[in-house]
């Protein structure tokens, strides 16, 4: 039957129908063994089909999305003439903005993110209220959305003028509010990763006269720091992605210029190519996220 | 002296009594084997005396200096105390020699390459030296606690404790393992090891000390206790040893 419905995609069906056709041939003769080989190649060829043929259909979806009525689709999101030279400049200067931001918020938010984990990690009955601002901490900046936080601190600190904060601009202030965000979200990250590691590592270095400290710093975190690898891509392509939020505060990086463009030459392009900036720094690290841990992996672990 | 010695030791987890007051002597060059059934608390023990567990109740000292409750400092108690866990627990980010040398650099501020001679020289003893530069995880059992060996011998401590180092092990890799604690024995090492292989129990240790319920039930010089158990239990548990063909 499998083998019928495989005709959907006839060039690999047609193979799982000839091998099943032939496959109740044999058995009917009694020649059970090439009956039941014949059978097996049938149901590969159906998973054949279902596999291709299930993206070939999918291609011919968009296809046909992106071409009715005369290619409306295309036209909005990839239209010719403002795909241009000039607007690309524009664009590309405005990312530069928001590649900045994350590099650093990333930078700091490793290092923030690890502190506030290992305070909340922290052992015996005298460090309880430091646990207790650490998950307080965390559990505030999870739950206020990002750009209401990106609000608070931009617009709130601004206003306050506070001591020694005089000489930051707004772009500071924008990752000071990012890494409070993230911070939040990778602290969490860090937490996950160091409890992963069995207690009989610390006890390890602990029976060898290292300090709570030096355990966690030489056994522990290293230990945890290659295991979070992917949720912590996971969360640092989270903060790329709300860069794109500091628009909303007047910053004309790539989303804030996409918006102008859009204003200014009515289109919709400009969306299209700030997406087409974040796919294109998205990808490379995903990529090289897997290499470090396979690299890691060929070098630590038995083949 | 007596120069490990503890008394009234008592170890509750929760409401479980694990360690109902044991009393040991170990003099200095001594090996004593704890034996046991699983979970009688021999591991417990061991790990109460270099304090990777709080004592309830009653003092362990060492040399006379007393090493439980309150005001010890843990880590200087460590880095002279040695323990060897059943599952080697080698640090698996670290290579042979980095594992070995941590301690010694970071605890007793040895320079890096006077760390890394004595690390070469004890995997020299141990024949581990060409593995070095290789990750734990790319060695067998037998090596790996090899190497867990040398990491708690490069403190110097002044006791090694053993934790079933080869209860983990293939049965093939048991001889390479125990022939080291038997040359670190006739070097005149302090040690406590909580062991099932009776028959190297028998052959290095000063005393056996069998434990029953928390307690030492029954302790005494090798021969005596194989050949001869005065109490029930030890009895009825050595003959289920023999029976296995352990013994």
């Amino acid at each position: 039957m499998a083998s019928i419905v495989s005709l959907l995609f006839p060039f690999t069906g047609i193979f799982a129908v000839i091998n099943s056709l032939k496959a109740s041939r044999l058995e009917k003769l009694g020649d059970l063994e090439p009956g039941r080989a014949a059978g097996e190649r049938a149901r590969e060829w159906c998973w054949y089909s279902l596999g291709y043929g299930l993206l070939v259909y999918f291609v011919a979806f968009m296809v046909m999305l992106f071409t009715i009525r005369d290619g409306a689709l295309s036209k909005v999101y990839f239209d010719n003439v403002i795909f241009n030279g000039e607007a690309w400049n524009s664009m590309l200067t405005g990312f530069w903005i928001n590649i900045k931001i994350f590099v650093i918020a990333e930078i700091l938010v490793l290092i923030w993110a690890l502190l506030v984990a290992l305070l909340r990690l922290l052992p015996g009955k005298a460090c309880a209220p430091i646990r207790f601002v650490a998950a307080a901490y965390t559990d505030m900046f999870r739950s206020i959305p990002a750009i209401l936080v990106l609000y608070l601190i931009v617009y709130g600190l601004q206003k306050a003028r506070l001591p020694l904060m005089e000489s930051l601009d707004v772009q500071d202030y924008c990752i000071v509010a990012l890494v409070l965000v993230y911070g939040a979200y990778v602290s969490e990250v860090y937490r996950a990763g160091i409890q992963s590691i069995h207690w009989s590592q610390l006890a390890a270095a602990r029976s060898l006269g290292l300090s709570y400290g030096q355990a966690m710093r030489h056994v522990v975190v290293p230990q945890a720091v290659r295991r979070i690898i992917p949720p912590l891509l996971n969360d640092f392509i989270g903060l790329q992605k709300d860069t794109a939020l500091i628009s909303a505060i007047g910053i004309l990086e790539v989303l804030g210029r996409a918006r102008f463009i859009n204003n200014s030459q009515a289109t919709f392009t400009g969306y299209t190519m700030a997406a087409l900036l974040f796919i294109a720094i998205t990808i490379p690290q995903a990529r090289a996220a897997e290499w470090l841990i396979k690299s890691d992996h060929a070098k630590t672990r038995a083949s | 002296m007596t120069f490990l010695q503890m008394e009234g030791v008592e170890k509750y987890f929760g409401t479980n009594h694990v360690l109902c007051g044991i009393d040991l002597d170990v003099e200095r060059h001594q090996v004593i084997c704890l034996i046991g059934a699983s979970g009688c608390g021999k591991s417990t023990l061991l790990r109460c005396i270099n304090a990777l567990e709080p004592i309830s109740s009653g003092v362990i000292r060492i040399d006379g200096n007393r090493v439980s409750g309150t005001g010890v400092d843990l880590n200087d108690l460590r880095a002279d105390v040695g323990i060897v866990f059943q599952s080697f627990n080698l640090f698996p980010h670290k290579t042979v020699l980095q594992n070995i040398m941590l301690a010694p650099v970071k605890v007793l501020h040895q320079s890096r390459s006077e760390a890394r001679d004595r690390a070469m020289a004890l995997l020299e003893r141990v024949g581990l030296d060409e593995k070095a530069n290789e990750y734990p995880d790319r060695l067998s059992g037998g090596q790996q606690q090899r190497v867990a060996i040398v990491r708690a011998m490069a403190m110097d401590p002044r006791v090694l404790l053993l934790d079933e180092i080869t209860s983990a092990l293939d049965p093939e890799l048991v001889a390479e393992v125990l022939n080291i604690v038997r040359a670190l024995a006739s070097d005149g090492m302090t040690i406590v090891m909580a062991t099932h292989e009776m028959g190297f129990a028998k052959e290095v240790s000063s005393k056996v000390c069998f434990v029953h319920e928390g307690v030492i039930y029954e302790e005494g010089p090798p021969e005596r206790i194989f050949n001869d158990p005065q109490r029930e239990r030890t009895q009825s548990f050595l003959k289920r040893i023999v029976e296995a063909g352990r013994l």
